[in-house]
């Protein structure tokens, strides 16, 4: 493992037994795992390349056992982990040899639907998808769509502050959250928000959403639900170059077109894409758009032809408007199912996700081919169109040797072009221990102890989920210290009134 | 107060709070002042003008994004979006009017600090939801910067959020990037007339809870109706607005007024007739008339089928409207001095939400909870936050809360 994680305290693993006991005490029963076996299935997240046993895993299911666990953890210097479904690909849930793993899994209630006001107030383990179902019976859904929405669960959404698919229009998770019930590291309960708009104060729940598990354990969520739309149909757009697909993105926006969904693919995933689910997608193009619009069935028929029009006046060399409902699927099935297709035509594959300022696309993704070639390693980029996140796909064999850190190597290269152009680490995967040790490349020291000084506000002996998003850790006492120079102005020309 | 220091650039605002922060001197955060009497009345030695940090340095309307230092005047940035076709889908409220103002004098910071919304809110977000990056001064006398020029983003703690609505207690914002959208090609009000407060809340909440992608909910009593431009009655008004490609507005509006006929009598509102209703309404029109400009303020947001209990929960002499679907309620109280805080506090606490005196005299503001106050909890929590960016308290001391 080529992360280096916080030091494991020898004098907590040697009361391992007598803090076994303490936790069995506060959760009663299967809800403390001690054995190694039984740890197993939670030594790793969805980013399987790093892996470790934690001390011991609980599972409480009640906000009073959480909030009695972390009390005592606090108390006794132990470090825990937080983990939802496990489904992060940043490492955000990897265990800590000396640290207490808190899966929230048990917490899978749908606690009310509330129609009139339009919010579902539900427990952290229940699933993204699971909140659309139970909503749906009155037409209702749950906007933000990671891709995983099928296991990912609403807490870890809010600790990854997730997106989707179809977030250009609808916003990202911290777009449509109101409110959580959430415990401290020191087992304080503190309520934010409800069910009105905006916070009373600072909007802590602002900051606590995409804050990785670091500053608190949510436990109730309050989320917007909206009426789904009346229709939705999606267009295929072949083109010969990315050049032309991104200028084609461009001018949708620029029409003053939001779509629901707007996604380009590459060459190679075209083609790994095709070969797997057989989506018809044209395989003699460079480059792929699917682009949906979704509402009143009266803008959804003007607006498919606006963009089928523009794309036309883009140089498409295919244009398809789903005529169907199945057909509109079948354009979707092929992307939702890029990631397995290209673990298809691969052993193995790394997925990064970074941002760019949409118009550099074409000078990335020529930058991408000749790092490819540099690296030996194959590489396929979907891309959220509209909002330039992108998700190259690192092709490798991992039973080759060093070909993993050779593809970390390529991997961080990447994340690197991104922020040189503009952009970010992390569009929705969040830094976890993946991106970590790059966060230097995107913000300064004094940027970092800043971020550093808030996590401290929420838990001052850093024992909650240390080792993520931060490469360095600083003492919260150390960075409390101020010096502040003399009274003299340095700049006495600024001007005085 | 009478000292102003008026950095012109992003480097002497940092100077500007370490020069403070050496000299144990508090530093009032503005950038036009045009919100200064909203809040606890200042407590500092100076004032921070930040509106010399003033002008577009990026805007990519395709890229949907603007940067811009964080004095640059609202008024410049709306000028410059419409001659693109677009806009701040926020939809800030002006709140000059409201404190004996003109219109249009707030800067971009301000908008941000305040976390402002208008009518759109209940669709597109305030000013938090369209916020994605910034560079500002700390209290502790740092340049910091958080979120970047994209919209998508999740390296790092979200600062940005913590920011908005911080009410510069937190940093001197210096230069901020926001996400920008494309205006409505057209737009239209249904009106749905003679509703009593209940009705209205729940001919809202069957709008809302349509597939018609309403984009304005507000319900204007007949105390208030003849206060607002556009309206075809001064009568009591369910107004519901709908944007978007016209093809798409001709067909929603129909069907939007057959949901809305079991209601009560509905007319539609032109494009003309539409824009300046909602004009007035994200004014907070019927408060800035003479008639009530002395009348202390309240803003109260809860959730919307909760406005309408709140406010008969409230003295009958109080005007209100309601925006949001209903779950933002604004009220005037019938007293210049006195705010009525225990009974505004009282509904909002058995109810939920959030009041905040948008409006009274300095002396009422001074003695009073101008923010609604936290649970000991969040208290304890936000003072830690304020310490962690502002820990000698130079920035905005007190603004919202003692300590804060």
């Amino acid at each position: 493992m080529p992360v280096k994680m916080p030091e494991a305290d020898k004098d907590v693993l040697a009361r391992r037994d007598r803090i076994v006991a303490a936790l069995r005490n506060i959760v009663p029963g299967e809800g403390v795992i001690a054995s190694e076996r039984e740890m197993r299935p939670y030594e790793s997240d969805a980013l399987t390349a790093y892996r470790q046993l934690p001390m011991v895993v609980v599972l409480p299911d009640t906000t009073r056992q959480v909030s009695e666990v972390l009390s005592f953890c606090h108390a006794e210097g132990i470090k825990v982990v937080p983990r939802g479904a496990g489904t992060s690909l940043s490492g955000g849930a990897l265990p800590l040899e000396d640290g207490v793993l808190l899966g929230m899994a048990k917490f899978s209630r749908v606690r009310e639907i509330d129609f009139a006001n339009r919010v579902a107030v539900v427990e952290p383990g229940v699933t993204n998808l699971a909140i659309s179902n139970a909503v749906a019976h009155e037409g209702f859904y749950y906007a933000p769509d990671p891709s995983s929405q099928i296991a990912c669960t609403i807490g870890g959404n809010i600790a990854e502050n997730s997106g989707g698919l179809h977030c250009l229009k609808y916003g990202v998770t911290t777009n449509n959250v109101l409110g959580c019930e959430m415990v401290l590291m020191n087992g304080e309960t503190v309520r934010l928000g409800g069910k009105h708009l905006d916070a009373t104060g600072y909007d802590i729940l602002g900051l606590v959403t995409g804050s990785e598990g670091l500053l608190g354990v949510v436990t109730e969520v309050t989320v917007r639900i909206l009426k789904k739309p009346e229709t939705a149909r999606a267009v295929l757009v072949g083109f010969n170059s990315s050049e032309d697909a991104g200028t084609c993105v461009g001018r949708i926006i620029g029409a003053g077109i939001i779509p629901g969904g707007m996604e380009m693919m590459d060459r190679p995933a075209i083609h790994a894409v095709e070969e797997f689910v057989h989506a018809g997608y044209p395989l003699d193009v460079e480059a792929l758009l699917i682009v949906e619009l979704d509402g009143p069935r009266a803008e959804v028929d003007h607006l498919i032809e606006r963009v089928e029009t523009i794309a036309r006046g883009c140089g498409a060399v295919q244009c398809r408007v789903s005529v169907s409902e199945e057909e509109r699927l079948l354009f979707w099935a092929g992307r939702k199912a890029a990631f397995p297709a290209v673990g298809r035509i691969s052993p193995d594959y790394m997925c990064m996700d970074g941002t760019i300022p949409r118009a550099r696309l074409p000078e990335v993704l020529a930058r991408m081919r000749e790092m490819s070639e540099r690296f030996g390693l194959r590489v396929a980029n979907v891309f959220h169109a509209g909002d330039g996140n992108l998700h190259p796909l690192i092709l490798f064999d991992a039973n080759k040797p060093g070909e993993l850190d050779k593809t970390e190597e390529f991997g961080a290269e990447i994340l690197k072009l991104c922020v040189e152009v503009g952009g970010v680490l992390t569009g929705e995967h969040g830094v976890g221990v993946e991106k970590r040790d790059l966060m230097p490349t995107m913000f300064s020291e004094t940027d970092l102890n800043q971020q550093q000084r808030v996590k401290c506000a929420f838990d001052e002996k850093g024992l909650l989920n240390p080792g993520k998003v931060f490469p360095v850790l600083h003492r919260c006492a150390e960075l409390g210290r101020m010096h502040v120079s003399a009274g003299r102005l340095p700049f006495p020309d600024i001007p005085r009134f | 107060m009478s000292d102003t220091l008026k950095p012109r650039d992003a480097r002497e605002v940092e100077d500007a709070v370490r020069w403070a922060l050496g000299l144990d001197k508090a530093l009032e955060v503005a950038g036009s002042g045009s919100k200064r009497a909203i809040g606890r009345p200042s407590q500092a030695d100076l004032t921070l003008d930040l509106s010399g940090l003033s002008g577009v340095t990026l805007y990519e309307p395709e890229e949907l994004i603007l940067s811009a230092g964080a004095g640059t005047p609202l008024a410049e940035i709306e000028t410059l979006l419409a001659e693109n076709g677009q806009e701040l889908a926020f939809e800030p409220v002006d709140y000059g009017p409201l404190l004996g103002r003109a219109a249009g004098e707030g800067t971009l910071g301000g908008v941000i600090a305040a976390n402002l919304a208008g009518p759109r809110r209940i669709r597109s977000g305030a000013a938090r939801d369209h916020f994605l990056g910034v560079t500002a001064v700390t209290g502790r006398g740092d340049t910091i910067k958080s979120g970047g020029r994209v919209v998508k983003n999740v390296t790092g703690y979200d600062l940005c959020k913590v920011l908005a609505g911080s009410w510069g207690t937190l940093a001197a914002m210096t230069e901020v990037t926001i996400k920008v959208l494309p205006k409505a090609e057209t737009e239209a009000t249904v009106v749905v007339g003679g509703l009593d407060d209940a009705r209205a809340a729940a001919a809202m909440a069957a709008a809302m809870g349509s597939s018609y992608d309403v984009s304005g909910a507000a319900h204007l009593p007949d105390h208030v109706a003849s206060y607002f431009d556009g309206l075809p009655k001064a009568e009591a008004s369910t107004v519901l607005r709908l944007e978007g490609f016209a093809p798409s507005v001709a067909h929603r509006k129909e069907t939007l007024a057959a949901l809305m006929k079991p209601f009560g009598p509905v007319t539609l509102l032109d494009e003309a007739n539409s824009r300046a209703l909602w004009r007035s309404i994200r004014q907070v029109k019927a408060f800035t008339a003479a008639h009530a400009s002395d009348r202390p303020l309240w803003r109260i947001s809860t959730a919307p089928g909760r406005g309408h209990e709140i406010a008969a929960l409230l003295t009958p002499a109080a005007q209100m409207f309601y925006d949001w679907g209903g779950g933002l309620v604004w009220v005037a109280m019938p007293i210049a001095d006195e705010p009525d805080e225990a009974s505004v506090r009282a509904a909002v606490a058995a109810l939920g939400g959030h009041a905040t005196l948008i409006r009274a005299p300095a002396a009422v503001r001074a003695a009073t909870d101008v923010f609604q106050p936290e649970e000991p909890g969040v208290a304890a929590l936000t003072k830690r936050i304020k310490a962690s960016f502002d820990p000698k308290a130079v920035l905005n001391p007190g603004r919202m809360w003692a300590g804060v």
